[in-house]
C-alpha cells in the first residue's frame, strides 16, 4: 500500500531544466527565457497553442504542479470547485473510486475519499518567481517596477506600433537598442534621469553581464534575476520574444530582440537607483539576508498535488466514460444509403461544425458529411487584389511555396471616418468634432437600437470577392513571384486532391455535387477576431481554400491524372466550394455558374437543406446566449443571431471553441447517431483504405498542436484567467494593434479573455481513433514531438477496434482495454426540444 | 416651470437608491431599472427642453431648501436653468441613456454588474446636481459626488493593482481641484457677504460694482475657479491623469473620460464667465493655458501607440480649444464644440476594440513603409527631442509626482519621530488645555490669541500629514485624521466667536463616521489578523460588506455630502477672515491631505490584489 511517505520516492527531478549555473551563460539563459515566456503572436495572427508549452516535456500532472509552484499559475480548478462538482454528481463516485484504485489501491479508497472531500488544505500558493527581486522593496525600499515599467512599455509600444500613432518612432530600421542610442545621442532630452547610464549606453559596455554586475553583483544570481525581471511583465517580454523569432507576424516588420529590451530595462534600473541613491549603492546580492530558492530547483510532490490530480482525472473520466459508453451502445446500423446519396459535404474538423453536419443529415438523411482540416489540403499564400502583403492560408507550421492571387475584385472596401487620424489632429479635430461629432451621436443611436453591418466589423465573407478570379492553375513553372510559384501545376493539383479524398475515405460513390465548406467568423469590437476563424488556415476564413480545392477537383486534366492512379471521379460529379460563417450561420457558395443544368437543379434543392440546417444550428447555439430566448422558432432566432454578430455591445458574438473536449478520428458511423453537444473535433478517416496507418500519420500529426493546443489554451485560460488568460476583455485597450492591455500602462495580456472561456469545462482532449490499437500506437510513435503529446498525457488517447468496438486506452506506450462503467444510453427524439431545456453542457444522447 | 427642475435631480437619486436594494444576481432587474430611470430622465429632458423653448427659453432659478441657516450664513440648495444647462442636460441625458443601454449587454456576467450601475446612477445624480446648480454650494455637492464616482469607476476592477493605483492618483488630482473650488467659495463669501447665486453673478453691474473695490480678491477667486476647472478637464499641468483613468470597462471610460466628466471643467468656466468677464488678465491666462494644453496634448496624442490614450489626449487638446473659446466669449460656439467633442470621443472609445481589425485591414491595403509626417521637416535633433518629450508626456506625470507626492511623502517622513505614544502624550493635553481655555473664556493676551488659530490649524495639518505618511498602524492613521478635524474646529473656534452649534454640526459627522470606521478596522483585524498600510491587502474580496461600510465612513469623515460635516466644513471656512491667507492655506491643505489619506487607507486595506492567493489573482503589472 502506498502511503504518504512514498511521495518522496515519486519525486521527479527536474533534470530537464538546466542545472543551477555558477557562471552566467547569456546565450543559454536568453534561450531558456524565451522558452518559458508566453508565445502568443500579435493579434492578427492569433493562433491557439498550449499555454504551458514550455513544460510539455514533462507529464501533464508534474508539469502543472511545477508551473504552479514556480510561476504561481493556478493550473486546475480549485479544491472547492472540485468538491462542489462531486457533491452535484458532476464527478461520479464509481469513477473516482476506480481512479483511486488505479493510482493507490483498493483498500485506501475510503482514506483518499476523505482527503479529497473533507480534509482541509492550505491552498495558498507562494510562487518562486519574483522572490529575488522582491529584495529591492524589502532592503532598498524602492519600487523599481513602478517607476520603470510605464516608460518601458510606452517606448516598446511606440517602437512596435503598427499604425495607431501618427508620428512613428523616428529611427527603427537599426534595431531597438541602436535606435534608442541614436535618439539619446542626438537630442536635447533623455529617457534617463542620470548621466552615468546615458554614458554607459553611448560609450560604455552594455553587455548584459556587465550591467548585471552593477545591479546584482553575484554572478550565480544573474539568471534568476533576469527571470524575475522579465516575468514581472511577461506579456511584453513574450511579445518581443515572439516578434524576434517571427518578424513576419507584424506587417510593418520591426527589428527587436529580447536581448535589447533586457539591456534597456537594466539601464533604466541603474538609472532609477542612481537617481534615488546617487552613484554609490551596493548591488542587490550584498543586501540579501537569505538566498532565495532557485526557481528551477526540484519541486516536491505534495499530498495536495496528488489530491488535485485525482480530482482532475475523475472529473475528466466521468465525462469520457459517458462518451465512450454511448459510442459503444449506440445502434449505428448505417443502412446502405450511399447508392442514392443526395450530396456529400466536407466541413472543417472544427468542433463548431459538429452540429451543422448533424442537422444536414437529419433534414436530408441521404446526404453524407465529412470532416477534414479546413484548408482542404492546399497550402499557399494568398494575395487579395490591391493587397500589399501575402496571407498564409494553411496551418501555421507549414511554409507554402505557392502563391494565389485574386484578380478582378469588385467589392469596394468601405471606410469609417471615426478611425481616421485626422480626428486626433488639433485643427482638423476641431472641425471634425463639430461636424462629425454630431454624426457620431446619430451613429451611436443607430448602432445601439438597430445594429447592422458596417465597415467597423470583421466579416468572413470579405476575405475574398466571390466574383473575382483566382490564379490557381500554373501553366508555366517559371511564373514565380518572391520565390513563390504562382498557382499549382496539374501534377501538384492531382496530388492534393488525391490526398484530401483518400484522407477522408471518399474514394467511390461520389454524389453529383460534393461541397467543400470552409469556415470563418464575423464579429465587431472583437480584438480576438483572428482566433474565431479557421485555425487550419492560420486564423483566416477558409473560403479561398475551398474554392481552390474545388477548382482542382473539377479540373479535367487533374481527374485524368487521378484516374490513372485508380481514383475515378465521375464526370457528372462537380465540386462546389463554400464558406460557413459560424457566427452568423450563413453559407456562401462559390462558382455556382460552372454547375451543369442538372446539378444546378440538385444544388437548388440542397440549398434549402442547408438553409434549414443553418436555422436549426442557430437555435442550438442560442441556448448558450442569455440575450436570446431559445424557445422561439429557429428562423426568428437565426435573425437574432445575425444581429448579435454586428452588435457593438456584444462581447460574445459566439463561443468559438469553448467546451471542446473530444477529437474523433474515424468514419461518420462512429458518431452519426450521437448528440455530442458541439464538443468534438471530427476528422473523417476510413481505416479500411489505410490498414497500415500511413494516412493516419498525416492526420494524427497536427492533432496535438492544433486540437490539443486549442483545448489546452481554453483549459489554462479557464483555470487561471488572470495569469494564464487575459482577464475580462471589457477594460482592454488596444496596444499598437498587436496586443491588448488593461488601461494605458499595463502589461500585455496574452491568453483568452473571460468572455471566451466562461462556459468551458477544463477537461483535456480525448482523442478517439477508429483503428486497431497497435496501429495507432505505432503511428504516434513515429515522430517524437507528436508522441510527446500523448505519452505525457497532454491529450488522452483511445483506440477503438473497428470490428469489435472494444476501446483501448493508450497510455505510457502500452494499451489496455477500457470497459465503460455505464450500461445505458440516453435516448433523444427531438434535438430542438432538448436545446430549449438548458444553458449548461448537455449529456451525450442517441438520436432516434 | 421652475419647480420641474427638482425632478431632474430627484429621478436619478431615486433610481440610485432603488438600485442599491436590488439583489446582485438579478442582472435584468438591475438593468431594466437603470434603463427605466435614465430613459425617463432622457424623455423628460427632451420634453422639458421643448417646453422651455416654447416659453421663450427663460433663465430659471429655483431657491430650494436651506439645509442650514444662521444669521449671517445660509447653506442654500439652489437650482438654475439656462442654455448652458440645457446643452449639458441634453448631451448628458443622451449619452448616459445610450451608454446604459450599451452596458446592459456589454457587462453581462461581469462580477460587479450591480456596482457598475449603482455607480453610474450616482454619477448621473452628481452630474445633474452640478449642471442644475444655482450657486457654488450646490455645485460643490455635485462636484464631490462626481469625484468619488470617478474613483469608484476607475477602481472598478478593484482586485488589480493598476486600476486602484490610478484611481487613487486621479482622486488626488481632483482633490486639488476641490480645494480650488472651496477657496473660491471662501473668498466669494467674503466678497459678497452671502452665498451668491449664479443668477446674481450674471448681473454685470452688480459684479462690476463689487469687483471694482476688491480687484485682488476677484482675481484670486477666478484663479481658484481656473484651477478647479483645469484639474477636472485635464488641462495643463494636470493632463496626464486622463489616459490613466481609462481603467474601467470601456463604456464607463467612454462616458466619463471621453465625454461628460471631463467637460465639467468647461461647464464651470461657462457658468462663472460673467464673474471674470471683465478681468482681462484672467481671460488672457485662460487662453494661454488652453493654447498650451492644445499644443502639448496634440503632440502627445500624435505619438500615442495605444488607442485609448490617443483618444484621451486628442480630447484634452480639443478641450483646450474650448477653454479658449470660452475665454474669448464665444459661449455658443464652446457649447457646440463641447457637444460635438463629447459625442465623437464617446463613439470612438466605444468602437476602439474594432480598431485592430480595421486599421490592420487599412495597413494591408495601403501600407507605406515610412510615412513622412510634418515633423520630418524639423532638424533631426529637435525632431528627436520633441518625439522623446511627447513619449514621456512632457514629464507631466512626473511633474505631478514632484509637486504632489514627493513633498507630501517628504513632509510625512520628517514626522516619523512622532510615535503614537508621543503624539497622544503631547496632543491630547494640549488639546484639553485649548478646550478648557475656550469654554471658560479665559482671558489671554490679544497677540497670543491672534496666533492661536494658525498654530492649531498647523497642528491639525501635521496630524493629517502623519496620517498620510503612516505605513504601519491603520488605527493610528485613522485617529490622526479624526484628530485633524478636532484641531481645525478648535482653531476656528478661537478665530471667531460663534455658536458652538456650528462646531457640533461640523464634528457630529466626524464623530459618527470616525467611530463606525474604527469599528470596521477593528472587526477586520479580528478576522484577518494584522494589517498595515505598507501594501495593498484587497480585503474587499472576502469582506465586501465591511469594505462598503468603511467606504461610507471614509466619505463621512472626508466631508462628503452624506453627513452634516459637509455643511460644517463650509461654515467653518466662512469664519476664516479674508486677510487670513495662512489659516486658509493650512485649512485647505488639511482638507486636501485629509481626503487623500482617507482614500489611501481604504485603497490599501480593501482594494488591490488580494493577499490571500488561494484564488486567481492578477499580476501586479496587468
Amino acid at each position: 500500500m502506498k502511503t504518504q511517505s512514498s511521495f518522496i520516492d515519486q519525486q521527479e527531478t527536474l533534470g530537464t531544466y538546466a542545472d543551477k549555473p555558477i557562471s552566467f551563460n547569456e546565450h543559454q539563459v536568453l534561450h531558456e527565457l524565451k522558452h518559458f515566456l508566453p508565445a502568443q503572436a500579435p493579434l492578427k495572427d492569433f493562433i491557439h497553442h498550449n499555454t504551458l508549452h514550455a513544460f510539455q516535456n514533462l507529464k501533464f500532472e508534474t508539469a502543472t504542479h511545477h508551473a504552479s509552484k514556480i510561476f504561481g499559475y493556478k493550473t486546475s480548478l480549485s479544491l472547492e470547485e472540485f468538491r462542489k462538482l462531486y457533491a452535484t454528481k458532476k464527478i461520479r463516485k464509481d469513477i473516482l473510486e476506480k481512479i483511486i484504485t488505479e493510482r493507490k489501491c483498493k483498500e485506501s479508497i475510503a482514506e483518499w475519499i476523505e482527503k479529497l472531500t473533507t480534509k482541509s488544505y492550505d491552498t495558498i500558493n507562494q510562487p518562486r518567481i519574483g522572490l529575488l527581486r522582491y529584495n529591492w522593496k524589502k532592503a532598498y525600499h524602492i519600487d523599481l517596477d513602478l517607476t520603470i515599467q510605464p516608460i518601458l512599455f510606452r517606448i516598446l509600444c511606440s517602437y512596435l506600433d503598427q499604425g495607431i500613432s501618427m508620428w512613428n518612432f523616428p529611427i527603427e530600421y537599426k534595431g531597438f537598442l541602436s535606435s534608442i542610442k541614436e535618439l539619446e545621442r542626438n537630442s536635447f532630452t533623455s529617457f534617463f534621469k542620470t548621466e552615468r547610464v546615458k554614458n554607459l549606453l553611448l560609450h560604455g559596455d552594455c553587455e548584459i553581464s556587465s550591467l548585471l554586475k552593477i545591479i546584482v553583483g553575484d554572478e550565480s544570481l544573474y539568471k534568476q534575476y533576469l527571470f524575475d525581471q522579465q516575468f514581472a511583465h511577461q506579456g511584453w517580454a513574450g511579445m518581443v520574444s515572439t516578434v524576434e523569432d517571427q518578424p513576419q507576424t507584424l506587417l510593418n516588420t520591426k527589428k527587436i530582440s529580447l536581448h535589447d529590451i533586457i539591456v534597456f530595462e537594466l539601464l533604466l534600473e541603474i538609472d532609477t537607483l542612481d537617481h534615488k541613491f546617487g552613484a554609490i549603492w551596493a548591488p542587490l546580492s550584498t543586501r540579501i539576508e537569505k538566498q532565495p530558492v532557485d526557481i528551477f530547483a526540484d519541486v516536491a510532490k505534495t499530498e495536495l498535488s496528488e489530491v488535485m490530480a485525482i480530482w482532475q482525472n475523475a472529473y475528466e473520466w466521468t465525462y469520457y466514460n459517458e462518451v465512450l459508453a454511448s459510442i459503444k451502445l449506440a445502434s449505428n446500423d448505417t443502412k446502405n444509403k450511399k447508392a442514392s446519396a443526395s450530396f456529400q459535404a466536407m466541413f472543417c474538423i472544427d468542433d463548431r461544425e459538429c452540429s451543422i453536419r448533424r442537422y444536414l443529415e437529419e433534414i436530408d438523411p441521404t446526404c453524407e458529411t465529412f470532416g477534414t482540416p479546413g484548408f482542404f489540403g492546399v497550402e499557399f499564400f494568398y494575395q487579395p487584389e490591391n493587397g500589399k502583403f501575402y496571407t498564409k492560408l494553411c496551418p501555421a507550421p507549414i511554409t507554402p511555396k505557392y502563391l494565389i492571387k485574386e484578380l478582378g475584385h469588385k467589392e469596394k472596401r468601405k471606410t469609417d471616418v471615426h478611425f481616421t487620424k485626422h480626428t486626433h489632429s488639433l485643427l482638423r479635430g476641431w472641425l471634425i468634432s463639430q461636424t462629425l461629432g454630431f454624426w457620431s451621436a446619430f451613429r451611436l443611436l443607430l448602432t445601439i437600437f438597430r445594429p447592422k453591418e458596417s465597415p467597423t466589423m470583421v466579416s468572413s465573407f470579405q476575405h475574398m470577392d466571390p466574383a473575382s478570379t483566382l490564379t490557381i492553375e500554373n501553366k508555366n513553372t517559371s511564373d514565380i513571384e518572391n520565390d513563390l510559384q504562382i498557382g499549382f501545376t496539374i501534377e501538384e493539383m492531382a496530388n492534393r486532391v488525391e490526398g484530401l479524398l483518400k484522407g477522408i475515405g471518399l474514394v467511390k460513390d461520389f454524389t453529383p455535387i460534393v461541397y467543400l465548406v470552409g469556415h470563418g467568423a464575423s464579429s465587431v469590437n472583437n480584438t480576438y477576431y483572428a482566433g474565431y476563424d479557421c485555425g487550419a488556415c492560420s486564423g483566416r476564413p477558409g473560403s479561398v481554400n475551398s474554392r481552390v480545392m474545388s477548382f482542382m477537383a473539377n479540373h479535367a486534366e487533374v481527374r485524368k491524372t487521378l484516374s490513372t492512379r485508380g481514383l475515378v471521379i465521375p464526370t457528372e460529379t462537380q465540386f462546389v466550394g463554400g464558406l460557413h460563417d459560424t457566427t452568423r450561420d450563413e453559407i456562401a457558395f462559390y462558382d455556382e455558374n460552372i454547375l451543369s443544368e442538372k446539378n444546378k437543379e440538385h444544388h437548388r434543392k440542397n440549398q434549402t437543406t442547408f438553409a434549414k440546417g443553418l436555422d436549426f444550428n442557430a437555435k442550438e447555439r442560442s441556448r448558450r446566449f442569455e440575450s436570446i430566448n431559445t424557445k422561439l422558432s429557429p428562423k426568428k432566432i437565426h435573425d437574432k443571431i445575425k444581429t448579435r454578430s454586428v452588435s457593438l455591445f456584444e462581447p460574445r458574438p459566439e463561443y468559438n471553441h469553448a467546451t471542446n473536449t473530444l477529437c474523433i478520428i474515424g468514419r461518420r458511423s462512429v458518431t452519426k447517431s450521437l448528440f455530442l453537444d458541439r464538443r468534438a473535433f471530427m476528422n473523417s478517416y476510413d481505416y479500411t483504405i489505410d490498414p497500415e496507418g500511413k494516412l493516419l500519420f498525416g492526420i494524427m500529426k497536427p492533432i496535438g498542436p492544433v486540437c490539443g493546443g486549442i483545448n489546452l489554451e481554453y483549459f489554462f485560460s479557464r483555470v487561471d484567467n488572470q495569469k494564464l488568460g487575459a482577464g475580462t476583455k471589457l477594460p482592454h485597450n488596444v496596444m499598437g494593434l498587436f496586443g491588448v492591455a488593461n488601461g494605458t500602462d499595463g502589461d500585455l495580456r496574452p491568453g483568452l479573455p473571460s468572455q471566451m472561456i466562461e462556459v468551458h469545462d477544463p477537461i483535456r482532449l480525448l482523442v478517439i481513433v477508429e483503428h486497431f490499437p497497435e496501429v495507432v500506437l505505432q503511428t504516434i510513435q513515429k515522430l517524437p514531438e507528436m508522441y510527446e503529446w500523448f505519452v505525457n498525457d497532454w491529450v488522452h488517447l483511445v483506440a477503438m477496434n473497428p470490428k469489435t468496438k472494444v476501446f483501448y486506452l493508450i497510455k505510457d506506450g502500452t494499451f489496455s482495454v477500457y470497459e465503460p462503467l455505464t450500461e445505458h444510453i440516453n435516448k433523444l427524439n427531438n434535438t430542438m426540444q432538448l436545446v430549449e431545456t438548458s444553458q449548461e453542457n448537455l449529456p451525450v444522447y442517441e438520436i432516434n | 416651470m421652475s419647480s420641474l427642475l427638482h425632478l431632474f435631480v430627484l429621478i436619478p437619486l431615486a433610481g440610485f437608491i432603488i438600485s442599491l436594494f436590488i439583489p446582485k444576481k438579478q442582472e435584468s432587474l438591475i438593468s431594466w431599472t437603470v434603463f427605466g430611470i435614465v430613459g425617463l430622465h432622457f424623455i423628460g429632458s427632451v420634453g422639458f427642453f421643448i417646453l422651455w423653448m416654447l416659453c421663450g427659453h427663460p433663465t430659471l432659478n429655483l431657491k430650494d431648501i436651506a439645509l442650514y441657516s444662521t444669521d449671517n450664513y445660509e447653506f442654500l440648495v439652489d437650482f438654475y436653468f439656462d442654455k448652458i444647462t440645457a446643452v449639458y442636460l441634453f448631451v448628458g441625458a443622451f449619452l448616459t441613456f445610450l451608454v446604459t443601454v450599451y452596458s446592459r449587454r456589454y457587462l453581462h456576467r461581469e462580477p460587479g454588474y450591480k456596482r457598475f450601475f449603482n455607480t453610474i446612477l450616482l454619477f448621473y445624480f452628481g452630474y445633474n446636481i452640478t449642471i442644475f446648480s444655482g450657486n457654488f454650494e450646490t455645485l460643490f455637492i455635485g462636484w464631490e459626488i462626481l469625484g468619488i464616482c470617478s474613483f469608484l469607476l476607475i477602481a472598478f476592477y478593484r482586485d488589480r493593482y493598476l486600476p486602484v493605483k490610478n484611481a487613487y492618483k486621479v482622486f488626488s488630482v481632483y482633490r486639488i481641484g476641490d480645494v480650488g473650488l472651496i477657496l473660491a467659495m471662501w473668498a466669494s463669501h467674503h466678497l459678497w457677504h452671502e452665498n451668491i447665486t449664479f443668477l446674481k453673478l450674471s448681473n454685470a453691474e452688480l459684479v462690476h460694482e463689487h469687483l471694482s473695490s476688491h480687484s485682488l480678491i476677484g482675481v484670486f477667486i477666478s484663479l481658484m475657479i481656473l484651477i478647479a476647472a483645469a484639474a477636472k478637464s485635464a488641462q495643463l499641468p494636470f493632463s496626464s491623469w486622463l489616459p490613466r483613468a481609462m481603467e474601467g470597462p470601456t463604456p464607463s471610460s467612454a462616458i466619463f473620460y471621453g465625454s461628460l466628466s471631463v467637460h465639467i471643467g468647461v461647464f464651470l468656466l461657462l457658468r462663472t464667465f460673467p464673474f471674470w468677464e471683465n478681468q482681462i488678465s484672467v481671460r488672457i491666462l485662460i487662453v494661454i493655458l488652453g493654447l498650451l494644453t492644445s499644443v502639448v496634448a496634440t503632440l502627445t496624442a500624435r505619438v500615442q501607440s495605444t488607442i485609448k490614450s490617443q483618444i484621451a489626449y486628442s480630447s484634452v487638446a480639443q478641450i483646450g480649444l474650448i477653454f479658449i473659446e470660452v475665454a474669448i466669449g464665444f459661449e455658443k460656439f464652446a457649447l457646440f464644440h463641447f457637444a460635438g467633442n463629447a459625442f465623437l470621443r464617446t463613439y470612438q472609445l466605444l468602437v476602439s476594440p474594432s480598431s485592430v481589425s480595421y486599421l490592420i485591414r487599412e495597413q494591408f491595403y495601403n501600407f507605406v513603409p515610412r510615412k513622412q509626417t510634418i515633423e520630418n521637416s524639423l532638424p533631426r535633433k529637435i525632431q528627436n527631442s520633441i518625439y522623446m518629450l511627447s513619449v514621456k508626456e512632457w514629464n507631466l506625470d512626473s511633474f505631478m509626482n514632484r509637486v504632489l507626492w514627493t513633498p507630501l511623502n517628504r513632509a510625512g517622513k520628517k514626522l516619523d519621530f512622532l510615535t503614537i505614544k508621543r503624539l497622544l502624550l503631547f496632543f491630547i493635553p494640549t488639546y484639553m488645555i485649548g478646550l478648557f481655555v475656550l469654554y471658560r473664556h479665559l482671558p489671554m493676551p490679544a497677540e497670543v490669541h491672534e496666533y492661536l488659530p494658525t498654530i492649531f490649524s498647523l497642528i491639525g495639518l501635521i496630524t493629517v500629514l502623519k496620517a498620510f505618511s503612516e505605513r504601519k498602524n491603520v488605527v493610528m492613521s485613522w485617529i490622526m485624521i479624526i484628530m485633524n478635524h478636532f484641531w481645525m474646529a478648535l482653531a476656528i473656534s478661537f478665530n471667531e466667536d460663534f455658536t458652538y452649534n456650528q462646531v457640533y454640526l461640523y464634528l457630529s459627522g466626524v464623530v459618527v463616521a470616525g467611530i463606525v470606521g474604527y469599528l470596521c478596522v477593528r472587526r477586520l483585524k479580528r478576522l484577518e489578523g494584522s494589517i498595515d498600510l505598507n501594501q495593498f491587502y484587497g480585503h474587499s474580496y472576502e469582506h465586501p460588506k465591511i469594505a462598503f461600510v468603511f467606504l461610507l465612513s471614509c466619505l463621512g469623515l472626508t466631508g462628503f455630502p452624506i453627513t452634516p460635516t459637509f455643511i460644517g466644513e463650509d461654515v467653518i471656512f466662512t469664519h476664516i477672515h479674508e486677510d487670513q491667507a495662512v489659516l486658509a492655506l493650512f485649512t485647505s491643505l488639511s482638507f486636501i491631505v485629509d481626503g487623500i489619506a482617507l482614500v489611501r487607507i481604504y485603497a490599501r486595506v480593501f482594494l488591490g490584489p488580494h493577499v490571500k492567493t488561494y484564488h486567481e489573482t492578477a499580476y501586479r503589472s496587468s
